[in-house]
């Protein structure tokens, strides 16, 4: 059996992380703090087969995916689409300003970055099906490379690449839409 | 409103992200703006070889607008990873450690 003082201590760091993104998995508190539970208890269950020294956050994260893939997916009622539109290269960045003469520092499209609140990256990231979600979620908040999600979401290196790039290329659309819709970004050249 | 880019920018199209291209006809061993935009994500990903990673860095040397372009994709992305922080509720954490608890008193009778 694990030892339990050995587990908690390496493991439960990993909470806030793990938390983060149950919530952005289920999109309901409720269910991500089940989610999290779930996973810590499976976690222990299988802590004898962890390889020590090998990434346990990594370990961690794919007994999450898998968990709300077999479980919490299953329960939902709406069926999701399963693909995101083809979304042009730079696709924020050419409507949140015209292309302005490069100069030092922050640029005008970087500016108007800062209008965007926690809810609305939340909600934009939400707004994906569930695996162009998961692929951004562990590359882009969680910090993960190719090869990791690729074993973490058990999934060809090609296909989460291509998850990746077209997952963030969707996001920066809702982003957008959800910014003009609350008035926050505007036609493209009003950014100060 | 910006017009709706399309995937081949046409001269002219005021949505690609520079106008008279530079970079064009790029020379032997270096790539042009459509090269370099397209490995973008790999490239801040740090997922390149280390051949191609000298290509775009090179091409970055030269290139102002993609030098802008990467800048604002590398901005977004460090907005993205910090708004999106969650506070982990303390009765979760008390709710995980009770339910390891009782898995290993569960084990140890």
């Amino acid at each position: 059996m694990a030892d339990q003082a050995e587990f908690t201590d390496l493991a439960m760091e990993h909470m806030p992380a793990l938390y983060t993104a149950a919530l952005r998995m289920t999109r309901n508190p409720a269910d991500a703090e089940d989610l999290v539970q779930e996973t810590f208890l499976k976690a222990y269950r299988s802590f004898g087969s962890f390889e020590a020294g090998t990434n346990l956050k990594a370990w961690l994260y794919r007994i999450l995916t898998n968990t709300y893939i077999n479980t919490y997916r299953a329960k939902k009622r709406r069926p999701e689409v399963a693909d995101v539109e083809d979304v042009e290269d730079l696709y924020l960045y050419h409507h949140l300003g015209a292309d302005h003469p490069g100069g030092l520092g922050r640029s005008a499209e970087e500016e108007a970055l800062d209008r965007f609140t926690d809810d609305d990256v939340k909600a934009a990231i939400e707004a994906l099906p569930d695996a162009f979600r998961i692929a951004v979620l562990l590359a882009d908040v969680e910090g993960f490379s190719y090869k990791e999600i690729a074993e973490i979401t058990a999934v060809p290196i090609g296909t989460v690449m291509s998850r990746i790039h077209r997952g963030r290329k969707a996001l920066q659309k809702a982003l957008f839409e959800l910014g003009n819709a609350r008035g926050l970004v505007g036609a493209a050249g009003e950014g100060r | 409103m910006p017009e709706p880019t399309t995937t081949e920018p046409s001269p002219g199209d005021s949505t690609h992200h520079h106008g008279a291209d530079p970079c064009d006809e790029p020379a032997a061993g270096f790539i042009d703006c459509d090269e370099s935009i397209g490995r973008l994500y790999s490239y801040l990903d740090g997922e390149l070889t280390e051949q191609r990673r000298v290509e775009i860095a090179r091409h970055l040397d030269l290139c102002g607008p993609c030098v802008s372009a990467f800048g604002f994709e590398a901005e977004l992305r460090r907005v993205i990873a910090n708004r999106c922080k969650d506070h982990v509720p303390d009765a979760l954490i008390a709710r995980v450690a009770g339910a390891i608890q009782a898995e290993a008193d569960l084990q140890s009778n």
